[in-house]
Order: structure tokens, then C-alpha cells, then sequence
């Protein structure tokens, strides 16, 4: 059981409003990843869930009970930190041992759970190691360990692999997949990172200057963001966005099209332009396109190779059926 | 890149440094050397090094003069009682100011420093009227106070610095993971923070040790300390220079013996957790 | 950033630190200033009646205080100088590559740890004595008529004890601080064609600041209230009678306990108006 539920939760340091009144449901067993870019709340919006912050007016239920007056020891959610926080003065076995210990668990029982948190994390031969002579990941795993064996209504993640390097992140970001599909326990994770959002979450909420910008799956994001904002937020490279005359054909004030919904031609289409930068991923192109009278440059993005040197004139034409519009106010049109 | 240093240069910086270092230790050589020599011995000019006539006999004198077992007792229950209380006392107090900092923080921090700045002379009568009140003159319970509450402000500063290296999260990760406040502080901060501990304890160990205004004026027979045995030798038995030595060397042996074997820690704990 | 919990908490933490102190300092605060205003003998016949300002214009029309204040000054003057100047030198050079360095520092900072009722008698007695001293040796031995330190030379012998013990601690702070410089801002300077008086000038010396800064803070703290160098050398007599010790001489000596809690009264205002400036850069370094 691990539903959370904020209800008019406002968050003011001083007089600066950091989160404006915001209502928002977490499902219990839903893996939940909040994103945005730096600044926008994200992380302020956990710790007011963790308790580490107090909610200057609202409140919040965790399984159907109010909680906003639990200090973080009694909310029964645990938490994996950037800098994963362990405790550098004792050995992997302590430190996942901790919580239990603080819980005041028998001795079998830690034990029971430290060697099948161990076994599930691949850390079994590191247990009487200090934090200290571990490599990030496996600092990683042992956060995560203490987490798990709290049995928690839910974790919370305040962007845990920021600190990995790029091959270490794709493989823990599978791991905590793996780890909510196997234990069905409510996740909320903070990240600034839209593809960790993307490929992790069953529901996204974008934040932005902490309001709620969108919450949907990741698939409603991508065909129907609600705004200019999280159209250019979600999606890599990001949506073109375009304004003027051209938007004004399609009865837009703004209209969105992104990289991959551009078909690509040298010899005719409906925008031309010039080649700028190709980046060549082998599997798929990006092609930077300039001077197509439209603005800025267009990103258009094409399965597999194409013999486009820079300078070259090309051709694009989106597909129309995937075109965004957005209105004067920037919201979704249509 | 650390540059190849001449063979010359290093031996030029070797004498030199060790030429000063000599001459500022030669004080306290010299009063050990002379108190294995005959009193004769001890003024002779010229001063002799060390061809003279080991003796030890001028610690039997002393020993038999004064009891000093009991002084030295008094020394090591004023000092350690002192400092641990203050210790005690100053943990929680440097935990709200490093991680629940707010905007008095520095005000207080400053303000506490600044009690250290009442000249200890100005209040001696009333401490002393109190004293009498309170039945603890000449008692080792008073001076512990008195100079708990002398270090305290330095106690406070100097864990204050220790634990504002302590990342915040960890603390945060305890919180959540069930600890309590006291078990917060007992499990977690305190076992990270040993080695500033340790380097506070030690320093206002030796400066409770060493502490000679409180410690005279304070008591009398009963509760003296080290700083008041020797100040029994300032006239005119310190015209005998080998006693004078020998008492001198039990004052200061104590502490020097500490410090030789904790170097380390007193080397960070010198600088008052001011300087890294 | 915290909670209303851990707030409250904090402030129930600092709780038993603050209360102490206010206490240590209110109470006796009070009561000095109470006796200031009071012809208080206790022995003889004891509380007499207040007397309003009569032992401020007694302690201060004294013959006695400007020279206390001028013996206080020097006697903190001349131990920041000389601590600081050498202290600055002896960093320097044990800076630099040597062999035994770790030993060096041992000897060196020992002094500190010599408690001062001890060192004050030594150096009283076994160097400074003007027949059985060890400098009245050296002096006969270059033919020179052996100084008595402590009478002809007092405030110059208190100094040089006091400095000897307090070399140490800014001795121990400068390297400390010396070692955090980058070296490689020293090799860009020597780049740059500047040559060493001058890499210390502009480069060392600022970096230095801070280290002094916090020098001169903790000494002066301590400074002020030397005590046992004069109380088991010269007993306050040949112009080492400093404010604090002639306090003490009013109040335990002398029995005079409202003249003495005037004089206490001064002593604090002095300390303050100190601790007004010192604070003042040490609340700046707190901000880095």
C-alpha cells in the first residue's frame, strides 16, 4: 500500500513562493518520475513528500491518512539520495542494516533481509566493505539496498544516478525498472534527465517554477503535450517549434513538429533549406537545417544514413497528421 | 608539479629549521636535563650539558615535600571532567548551529566567543561570593564548572567547524531511515565526527590543564591542582633549581606525553578548527 | 531549510550552551557591577553603603591605572607582534623541504603545552636570576655585566615568556594555512618574472589574512587575561602591574571589592570595545 496524495500543498521559503497550491495523486504500485529543468521544484516537491521540508499550507495523505505533521522517521517511505548518503563509518552490511536496526527488528530477521538485498544487488561479497571502497554503482546499489529492506510504503529517488557516469546510468536505470516491476512498490523519482523520465515512468509530472505543467504517461506527453513547454521539454532532439505566417496556415499562433515527423528529400518538399550540421549516429541521422525562412533552425532526424554535406539545399515537409498547434497562450490548439 | 629541490637547498632548510626548533624546545630540555642534577651541580658556571652526575633524587624531595599524586589527580579531574561536560553540553548545541543554521546563528556563535572576552578578573569576587554560597570552594565539582563553562564557547566553535564538513544528507538519510534525533547524533553524526572530537577534546583539555587563573584562585589545600603545586615553588624554593626542575617536569610531563602520542589530532585541534 | 520539528528541536539543543552561558555571564556581570557602586570592605566591616560613581573616579584618578592600561597594551602589543612576525618567518621555513620536518614540529609547538605557572618559573629562575640564570652565565661569558632581567627589563622579560609559549599556536596556524596555498600560483607568479620578496608581498601574505586574522582573535582573547606570568614572576611590581592584575591586587590584595569591581567594570568595557573590532573581521571570514 503506498498512496500518496497531496492536497493545496504551497511551499514558501520566506516570501518567495517555491511551489504555488498544487493537488496531486500518486497511485499506489505506480512508478512516478518527476522532471524539469533545474530549479523548477522537482526535489523540493520530494522532500516536502519525505517530510525533510515542512509544507507551508495544504496537506498531504500517505495511504489515506494525513501526514502532514509525521516527521520523516514515522512516514514509513524511504529514500535514495544524489550523493547516496551512506554512512562512510560503517560497513555495507551496517549501513543496510541501519533502518532495521533503528526499527528495532530482531537479529535473524535483518540478516533474513540484508542477505536477500545483497543477492538481489549483487553486493554479497561487498558486505563488510566501508562505503569508501566501493565504486559509484555499487555505492548506488548499497542506497538502494537500505532502502529496500525497510519494506517502504514508498521510495523515493532524488536523482540517484546523476552521479554515475553514462554506460553505469543506462544499467542502473534498468535495475530500478527491474526493481518496481519485481516489487510493485510505489516509486517517485526526481530527475532532470527527460530520458530517464521516458524510459522509466508510469506516470511523468513535468514541473515548471513549481507548478504542475503536465501529468500523463510517457506516451501521452510525447503525441499530446498540453503546452509549448513540455512539447520542447519532452522528446530528443527536441520539437521544432515554429510561430508567424507559416503557423498562421495551419490556424496556429505556434505550431510544433517534431525531428522525427519531418521527411526529408534533396530535391523537392515543402520548407527548403540549407544543411548545417549532420550528426551521424549510424542508426539515425540528426540533420541541423538553416535559412528555411522559418525562424530558427530546424532539427529533422532520419532512420539510418543520408549523404547530406554541409551546405547542401534540402527539403522537408512534416507530416502533417503529427503537427502540434498551440495557441496564443502557448496551450495545446485543436 | 613539485620542483627537484638541490640537495643543498634541503640541507641549508634542514639545519636552519632544526637550529630554531632546538633553541625554542631548549626551555624545557633544560629543565628536564636539570632536574637529574645536584643542586650544586644545577648553577655551576659554566652550565654543564650532560657529563654531570644523574640523580633522582630531587623527585624523591619533591615527592616527599607535597603530595603530588594528589595534585596530579586533581589536575586530571578538573581538566577531563571539565572537558567532557563541556563536550556533552556542546554537541547538540554545534549540531543546531551546522545543520539547522538560521539567521542567529552566526549572532550566537559570535556571541558565545565573545563571553570568552569577560575578563575572568572582573567577575573573581562574585564567582568567589557564590563559591562560598554554594559551599564549593576548594572543591574539584566547582573548578569543573568553572572551567566547562570557560571552554564551553571554544568547545562549541571548534565542533561548529567540524560538523559543518558533515554533508547534510547523511543526516537526512538517517532521518529517514527511522533514526531519531538522539539516535541521529549518537549512530551517526558522532561516530563521523570522532577525529574533530577527538582534536577539541584534547585541545581544551591541555588549555583546562594549563589553566592558572581560576585554578589559584579558587582553591586552597583541597582541590589544587598542578598549576598550584608549582606556583608553591615560585619563592623562595625556586632558587633550587634542580627541585624547581623536577617539580616542573611532573607538571608538564603529563601533557607532553599526551600530546607526543596524539600529535595528529592535536595538530588539527590547535588551530581551533579555524584553518584548514 | 529544515522543519518546524528540527527547528524547535534546535533551538531546545542550543538551549542548555546558551542558558549557561548567559548565566556565567549575567550573574557575576550583575554582581560586579552592583559591588562597583558600593564601599565594600569585607574585611573591614563590609558592605558600607552605595557611594555612586565615587570607585570609578578612585580607579581610574589612581596613579596606579594609566600605567596598568599602558602595561596591558604593550605586554598584547608586543606578543601579536613578535608571534605574528616570526610565526609568519618560522611557517615559511618549515614550508620549506627538509629532513626530520615532522620532529621539528614537535619541538616546536611544545611550548604550548608547558602550562604557564611552569614556564614563568623556569624562565624566572633558571635563565633569567641575574646570578645562577643561564643568561647571566652567557652574559660573563662575553664579559658583560649580567642584566636582571626582571627588575630592569620587566615588561620586556613578560613578552618574551608570554611569546615563547604563544609562538606555537600562530606558528601552527600560519603553516597550516601556508600549505593550503596552490603551489601553482606561486609557479605562475615565477612565471610571470616576479621574484620571491615579491611572491610573498602579493601572493602568501594575502593568503595569509585569514590565518591572522583568527591569530590575533584567539590570542588576544588570551592575552588579556595573563594572569600567572606576572603573578609568579614580578608579583605586578617594576611596571608589570597590568589592568588585570591590578584588579586583582584591589579586590583579593588590598580587599577593596567596589574598587575592584569598578576597575572590573573598565576591564570589561576595554575587552569590549576589543571584541567589538575583532568580531567584526571574524564575522566577515565566517561569511567565505
Amino acid at each position: 500500500m503506498g498512496q500518496i496524495k497531496l492536497n493545496q500543498v504551497t511551499k514558501s521559503f520566506g516570501d518567495v513562493e517555491v511551489i504555488p497550491p498544487l493537488d496531486l495523486t500518486i497511485e499506489d504500485g505506480e512508478f512516478t518520475v518527476f522532471v524539469g529543468p533545474s530549479g523548477c521544484g522537482k526535489s523540493t516537491l520530494l522532500r516536502l513528500i519525505a517530510g525533510l521540508e515542512d509544507i507551508s499550507s495544504g496537506h498531504i495523505d500517505i495511504n489515506g491518512s494525513d501526514a502532514t505533521n509525521v516527521p520523516p522517521a514515522k512516514r514509513g517511505l524511504a529514500m535514495v539520495f544524489q550523493s547516496y548518503a551512506l554512512y562512510p563509518h560503517m560497513s555495507v552490511r551496517k549501513n543496510i542494516a541501519f533502518p532495521m536496526r533503528m526499527a528495532g527488528i530482531d537479529e535473524a530477521e535483518q540478516n533474513r533481509r540484508i542477505e536477500a538485498a545483497a543477492k538481489a544487488l549483487n553486493l554479497t561479497d561487498y558486505l563488510e566493505r566501508r562505503p569508501g571502497q566501493l565504486s559509484g554503482g555499487q555505492r548506488q546499489r548499497v542506497a538502494i539496498g537500505r532502502a529496500i529492506v525497510r519494506e517502504p510504503a514508498a521510495f523515493l529517488f532524488d536523482e540517484p544516478l546523476s552521479n554515475l557516469d553514462a554506460a553505469l546510468r543506462v544499467g542502473m536505470r534498468l535495475e530500478i525498472s527491474e526493481l518496481h516491476k519485481r516489487l510493485e512498490t510505489t516509486m517517485i523519482y526526481v530527475t532532470h534527465d527527460q530520458v530517464e523520465a521516458m524510459t522509466m515512468a508510469d506516470k511523468i509530472v513535468v514541473l515548471r517554477a513549481g507548478v504542475i505543467e503536465q501529468v500523463g504517461s510517457p506516451l501521452d506527453l510525447y503525441h499530446a503535450p498540453r503546452n509549448e513547454f513540455v512539447a520542447g521539454f519532452i522528446g530528443s532532439p527536441k520539437m521544432n517549434l515554429i510561430k508567424g505566417a507559416e503557423a498562421e496556415k495551419h490556424g496556429a499562433s505556434t505550431i510544433g513538429i517534431r525531428p522525427e515527423h519531418t521527411d526529408v528529400s534533396m530535391t523537392d518538399g515543402m520548407w527548403k533549406g540549407r544543411v548545417g550540421v549532420a550528426e551521424h549516429l549510424g542508426s539515425d541521422t540528426f540533420i541541423h537545417v538553416h535559412d528555411t525562412g522559418l525562424g530558427d533552425m530546424i532539427t529533422v532526424r532520419i532512420t539510418g544514413d543520408i549523404q547530406a554535406k554541409h551546405g547542401d539545399t534540402i527539403y522537408l515537409t512534416p507530416q502533417l497528421d503529427k503537427l502540434h498547434k498551440f495557441d496564443a497562450n502557448g496551450l495545446r490548439a485543436g | 608539479m613539485a620542483r627537484a629541490v638541490t640537495q643543498k637547498r634541503k640541507i641549508i632548510n634542514t639545519v636552519a629549521a632544526w637550529g630554531i626548533g632546538l633553541l625554542i624546545f631548549f626551555p624545557i630540555l633544560w629543565t628536564i636535563l636539570t632536574s637529574f642534577k645536584t643542586e650544586a651541580q644545577a648553577i655551576s658556571d659554566p652550565p654543564i650539558f650532560l657529563a654531570f652526575d644523574w640523580t633522582l633524587e630531587n623527585y624523591g624531595v619533591v615527592l616527599e615535600r607535597s603530595n603530588y599524586m594528589r595534585f596530579l589527580w586533581n589536575s586530571v579531574i578538573i581538566a577531563g571532567g571539565s572537558t567532557i561536560l563541556g563536550i556533552i553540553i556542546a554537541v547538540p548545541a554545534a549540531w543546531s548551529m551546522a545543520f539547522v543554521p538560521s539567521r542567529r546563528t552566526k549572532d550566537i556563535l559570535l556571541w558565545m566567543l565573545s563571553t570568552k572576552m569577560l575578563p575572568a578578573v572582573g567577575v573573581l569576587y562574585p564567582i568567589y561570593l557564590i563559591f562560598i554560597k554554594l559551599g564549593i570552594l576548594d572543591s574539584r565539582i566547582g573548578l569543573v564548572i568553572v572551567l566547562m563553562l570557560m571552554n564551553l564557547p571554544i568547545i562549541v566553535w571548534m565542533l561548529y567547524t567540524y560538523f559543518r564538513e558533515i554533508p547534510g544528507e547523511i543526516l537526512e538519510a538517517a532521518r529517514m531511515d527511522g533514526a531519531s534525533l538522539k539516535n541521529e547524533i549518537l549512530y551517526v553524526l558522532t561516530p563521523m565526527a570522532i577525529p574533530g572530537i577527538a582534536s577539541t577534546l584534547l585541545l581544551n583539555f591541555i588549555l583546562a590543564w594549563n589553566e592558572a587563573f581560576w585554578t589559584l584562585n579558587l582553591t586552597a589545600a583541597k582541590a589544587a591542582p598542578l598549576t598550584a603545586f608549582i606556583a608553591s615553588y615560585s619563592s623562595p624554593e625556586g632558587l633550587f633549581f634542580a627541585k624547581l626542575s623536577a617539580a616542573s617536569t611532573m607538571a608538564i610531563a603529563p601533557i607532553l606525553i599526551l600530546g607526543w602520542f596524539s600529535q595528529k589530532q592535536l595538530v588539527s585541534g590547535l588551530t581551533f578548527g579555524a584553518v584548514k | 531549510m529544515a522543519t518546524q520539528h528540527s527547528r524547535s528541536a534546535a533551538r531546545l539543543m542550543m538551549a542548555p550552551a546558551v542558558i549557561l552561558l548567559l548565566g556565567w555571564m549575567l550573574v557575576p556581570l550583575i554582581m560586579t557591577l552592583m559591588f562597583s557602586f558600593k564601599k565594600y570592605l569585607p574585611l573591614r566591616g563590609g558592605d558600607l553603603g552605595w557611594v555612586g560613581f565615587e570607585n570609578y573616579v578612585r580607579f581610574v584618578s589612581s596613579s596606579s591605572f594609566w600605567p596598568s592600561v599602558m602595561a596591558t597594551l604593550i605586554i598584547v602589543g608586543g606578543v601579536l607582534l613578535i608571534t605574528v612576525v616570526f610565526g609568519v618567518l618560522l611557517a615559511l621555513l618549515l614550508n620549506q623541504p627538509m629532513w626530520g620536518q615532522g620532529i621539528v614540529r614537535i619541538l616546536v609547538i611544545a611550548p604550548f603545552f608547558v602550562m604557564p605557572t611552569v614556564s614563568a618559573l623556569v624562565w624566572k629562575n633558571m635563565f633569567m636570576d641575574p646570578v645562577n640564570g643561564l643568561f647571566a652565565h652567557l652574559w660573563r661569558f662575553f664579559g658583560a655585566t649580567p642584566i636582571e632581567w626582571l627588575s630592569q627589563a620587566s615588561l620586556q622579560s613578560i613578552v618574551m615568556i608570554v611569546s615563547w609559549q604563544w609562538l606555537p599556536f600562530a606558528t601552527l596556524i600560519l603553516l597550516t594555512a601556508i600549505q593550503s596555498l596552490d603551489s601553482e600560483q606561486l609557479e605562475a607568479a615565477e612565471m610571470d618574472g616576479a621574484p620571491p620578496l615579491k611572491r610573498f608581498g602579493y601572493i602568501i601574505l594575502p593568503h595569509l589574512g585569514r590565518a591572522i586574522t583568527v591569530v590575533v582573535l584567539i590570542q588576544t582573547i588570551f592575552l588579556l587575561a595573563v594572569f600567572a606570568e606576572i603573578f609568579v614572576t614580578t608579583g605586578g611590581a617594576f611596571g608589570t602591574r597590568t589592568l588585570t592584575y591590578l584588579i586583582y591586587q584591589r579586590v583579593l590584595e588590598s580587599q577593596n571589592v567596589g574598587l575592584g569591581s569598578a576597575g572590573g567594570v573598565y576591564a570589561i568595557i576595554l575587552a569590549n570595545i576589543v571584541a567589538i573590532f575583532l568580531m567584526r573581521a571574524v564575522g566577515k571570514n565566517l561569511d567565505e
